[in-house]
């Protein structure tokens, strides 16, 4: 397990934008055994113009609690060397980002797949929700969970 | 007493955010906690009226619905997560 095992496991719910090359500088700070990292950044989309802002509600406490338990399982089942994830809450206009995914290890695989299998997981898995407003004023509603990433979850299980 | 809380549409629904609660004895597992709320206003009704798709979650941790909440400091109700 990454408890004790000094593998750094960051996870941070926050309002503010994040800089990704300040989080991948510090977690890969004096790890000589990264041989590469992979980084995603989730972006909020302006859905053909139509979309004004979202609004990312989410269960504090809770939301820090899962994605941390999904990237230390990534740390154990592709023995990462370090691993990042950061979720924002509150109003994103189009552009903005949404959440950054840092997955490090000795070899480019084991990083890509860290960073996919925790995204796949923090989508399905980790309590936020998100809330459309539209560029003509209105309120679009709740953004509805997509069967895709359900599927895109199923395909890790061993 | 039981805390609850709610989350986005489920919040809306049923009008608040949080609230305790003393749950009777008979209501053991998620799925019965579901169906309790459900007789104690049409809001609850409303908001809980997809029994399969509300998620729940036990002291931070989900919950299938057959899964036991005794025991639970704060029980959330959710509908189904849309974050990354």
């Amino acid at each position: 397990m990454p408890a004790g095992s000094g593998i750094p496991v960051v996870v941070r719910i926050q309002r503010e934008d994040f800089d990704t090359a300040a989080e991948t500088a510090s977690l890969c700070a004096q790890h000589g055994r990264i041989g590469a990292v992979v980084t995603f950044t989730g972006l909020c989309r302006d859905e053909d113009g139509t979309l004004a802002a979202l609004e990312l509600e989410h269960y504090p406490g809770m939301a820090e609690a899962e994605i941390r338990r999904i990237c230390e399982e990534a740390v154990e089942r592709f023995s990462l060397e370090g691993i990042a994830a950061i979720h924002r809450f509150g109003r994103m206009a189009p552009g903005e980002s949404i959440v950054l995914v840092i997955a490090a290890a000795p070899h480019r695989h084991a990083a890509f797949d860290g960073a996919s299998f925790v995204m796949d997981y923090l989508k399905t898995s980790a309590p936020f929700w998100k809330k459309e407003h539209r560029a003509d004023g209105s309120t679009g509603g709740w953004v509805e969970a997509k069967d895709a990433d359900d599927r895109a979850r199923a395909k890790w299980r061993k | 007493m039981t805390k609850l809380v709610y989350f986005a549409w489920v919040r809306e629904r049923i009008g608040r955010g949080e609230e305790e609660l003393d749950l009777p004895g008979h209501v053991k597992t998620a799925g019965d906690l579901l169906r309790h709320l459900k007789t104690l206003g049409e809001e609850y009704e409303m908001a809980l009226e997809h029994e399969n798709v509300i998620r729940v979650a036990v002291n931070h941790e989900h919950v299938e619905h057959g899964e036991t909440i005794e025991g639970a400091r704060e029980i959330a109700l959710f509908p189904p997560m849309t974050g990354g």
